[in-house]
C-alpha cells in the first residue's frame, strides 16, 4: 500500500514531530515508537504513565429500542447484563462460532449501544453487522469512527494525571465503567478500560480536540522529564498487551479461531438465549476443543516470533501466535495454540526458531498482573 | 546524522570492518542499529565456524524484529563477543567498540581492498534514502 493511500489520525503530525517512526497498521500511518524507544516506552507506562494515540480504533453506534436484543444476537457476551455506565469485552463470531472481530459494548442507555471495534477490521466489521441487520431489529446502526479521536493514558500514574484534567470524579468509576464529562473543557466519553494491564482510562473526543487533549496530557505529565509521561508508539502497546495475556485479533483471535480456543469461554454466553455461532460452539464445548491458547517463556536463549511452530516430544504440535522480549519481565515470552493435553504449566516445548529447536515452558497467564 | 568513523570500512548491509594484519573484527554500524531499534538478542556463531563472503553469521534481534547479519569476508571465526549476551545493549549505545561482534581470520586479504571507505559508505546511505 502506497504511503497516499494510507488512513491518518488526527494526530499523525504532531506522532511526526515527536520523532515517531511510521509504519502502514492496518491501513494506517501509525507510530510503532518515539525517540525514547520501545523498552523505554514499555517501562515507562508500568512505572509511571503512558500516552496512546488509538483513534484509528473503530466506533459503531447502536440506538433504539431492539439495541440491546440486537447486539445480544451478534455478540458472545451477554448484553442484557449490562447496566448504564458499564461497558463489557465480547467477540462478534461467525457461524462457526470464529471470532469476526474482538470488541468492547458500552451502555449508555436501554436504547443506546456503542461498539468499540479493531482499526483494521473496522469496515470489515460494519459490513458484518450490517447483514445480520434489518428494521426488524427495532434499532439503527452507524459508523461513526470518523467522528472520534481516542487517547489512552495508562499506567499507575494516569488517574492522578487526568484527574487535573477533568471535574469528573475518576476513582468513583469502577474498572470498565464509564461517564460522559469534559476534559481539558473539552466533551468527552471517559472509560476506565485499557490494553496495558495497568489502571488508567481511555478518553473519546471530538477529532477537532485531539491535539489539545494529547498536548495537555503531555504538558500535564511532564512530558521531557525523567519520570514524566512519554508516547508510547505501536510496539510498546503490543509487548504491554502481550505481557498481560491480552489477544490481539490476527493473532490469537481470528475467523476461524472460536472464543473457547482463545480462552474467552468467560465472554461467551450459551445460556444467554440465540446467537450468532451459538450453535457451532455449544457443540464445541460439549466435545471439548482440540487446540488451546497457551502462554510460554524461553528457556534457552532466543526469541519466538509468530508463526514459529511448536514442538513436543519431536513432533510438531502447536504454532506461536505472538512472541516477543517481555521489557518488564525482561523474560522472553510468546502465546501459543496447542492441544489441550500440552497447555497444563510446566509443559516442556521446542520453539523453532529457524532452524534451531529451542526450549520453553508453559507457564501461567497473565504473564504480568499490577499490584493492587 | 549517522556517526561513521573514518579509520573503519563498511559493507553495504551496514556492517563495519576493522582490518588488523590478517584479522578483520566486524560489528553493526551506527545506521543499521538506529534501524533496528532496541536490541534485545544478538545470535553468534562459535569460534572455529568458517563462513564465506556474505553469509549469514548470526542475527540481531530489536523487541520488533529480527535482521540477519552476513559475513563481509570470507574466513575462520577466532573470537566472539560473549559480552553481548549480557548487555546486548551495547549494540545501540556503543556499535563500534563494547558492541563488536566477532573476528575472524581473512582467508583472502585481498578481499578487504573491495570494502567500503567512510566516505563511500556515507554517500551510499545518502543515494538509499
Amino acid at each position: 500500500m502506497s504511503d497516499t493511500e494510507l488512513k491518518r489520525t488526527p494526530l499523525n503530525d504532531v506522532h511526526r514531530s515527536l520523532g515517531g517512526k511510521m509504519v502502514d497498521f492496518g491501513g494506517w500511518d501509525m507510530p510503532v515508537q518515539y525517540k525514547a524507544g520501545v523498552i523505554e516506552e514499555h517501562l515507562r507506562c508500568r512505572t509511571r504513565v503512558g500516552l496512546f494515540d488509538v483513534s484509528h480504533m473503530g466506533e459503531i453506534w447502536v440506538k433504539g429500542p431492539g439495541a440491546v436484543g440486537f447486539v445480544n444476537r451478534i455478540t458472545t457476551n451477554d448484553v442484557t447484563k449490562l447496566v448504564d455506565g458499564q461497558a463489557h469485552y465480547s467477540t462478534l463470531t461467525n457461524d462457526k462460532g470464529g471470532i469476526v472481530d474482538d470488541l468492547l459494548v458500552y451502555r449508555f442507555g436501554e436504547e443506546k449501544l456503542l461498539l468499540v471495534v479493531n482499526a483494521g477490521t473496522t469496515d470489515k466489521d460494519f459490513a458484518w453487522i450490517s447483514s445480520h441487520h434489518s428494521d426488524a431489529d427495532n434499532c439503527s446502526i452507524e459508523n461513526a469512527s470518523a467522528r472520534y479521536c481516542q487517547i489512552a493514558i495508562q499506567g499507575p500514574d494516569a488517574v492522578a494525571l487526568l484527574q487535573k484534567l477533568t471535574e469528573t470524579d475518576l476513582n468513583s468509576i469502577s474498572y470498565y465503567h464509564f461517564s460522559e464529562g469534559k476534559v481539558d473543557g473539552v466533551d468527552a466519553i471517559l472509560s476506565r478500560t485499557g490494553y496495558t494491564g495497568e489502571d488508567g482510562y481511555e478518553v473519546y473526543a471530538d477529532p477537532k480536540f485531539a491535539i489539545q487533549l494529547w498536548n495537555k496530557f503531555l504538558e500535564v505529565g511532564r512530558f521531557g522529564e525523567d519520570d514524566g509521561i512519554l508516547p508510547c508508539g505501536l510496539a510498546a502497546r503490543n509487548t504491554l498487551r502481550l505481557e498481560s495475556a491480552m489477544s490481539l485479533y490476527g493473532h490469537e483471535l481470528g475467523d476461524d479461531i472460536t472464543p473457547y480456543e482463545a480462552n474467552l469461554g468467560w465472554i461467551t454466553k450459551l445460556a444467554k438465549g440465540d446467537f450468532i455461532g451459538r450453535q457451532a460452539l455449544a457443540e464445541q464445548k460439549e466435545a471439548g476443543v482440540t487446540r488451546k491458547l497457551a502462554g510460554f517463556e524461553m528457556i534457552e536463549p532466543g526469541i519466538a516470533r509468530d508463526g514459529f511452530d511448536v514442538y513436543v516430544n519431536d513432533e510438531k504440535c502447536g504454532v506461536v501466535t505472538s512472541g516477543s522480549p517481555a521489557p518488564f519481565l525482561k523474560k522472553n515470552i510468546g502465546l501459543a495454540f496447542l492441544p489441550p493435553a500440552f497447555t497444563t504449566a510446566g509443559q516442556e516445548i521446542k520453539i523453532d526458531i529457524r532452524g534451531r529447536k529451542a526450549a520453553a515452558v508453559v507457564v501461567p497467564t497473565p504473564f504480568y498482573k499490577r499490584q493492587k | 546524522m549517522s556517526n561513521i568513523p573514518e579509520n573503519l570500512r563498511y559493507s553495504k548491509d551496514h556492517e563495519w570492518i576493522a582490518i588488523d594484519g590478517d584479522v578483520a573484527t566486524i560489528g553493526i554500524t551506527d545506521y543499521a542499529q538506529h534501524s533496528l531499534g532496541d536490541v534485545v538478542y544478538v545470535d553468534l556463531p562459535r569460534v572455529g565456524d568458517k563462513f564465506d563472503t556474505h553469509e549469514s553469521f548470526g542475527s540481531v534481534e530489536s523487541v520488533k524484529a529480527v535482521s540477519e547479519i552476513f559475513t563481509p569476508l570470507g574466513g575462520e571465526v577466532t573470537e566472539v563477543n560473549d559480552g553481548l549476551n549480557d548487555a546486548p545493549e551495547s549494540v545501540n549505545g556503543d556499535p563500534y567498540t563494547a558492541g563488536w561482534m566477532i573476528k575472524m581470520k581473512m582467508a583472502n586479504s585481498g578481499e578487504a581492498d573491495a570494502l567500503l571507505s567512510a566516505a563511500e559508505y556515507e554517500e551510499y546511505l545518502k543515494a538509499s534514502e
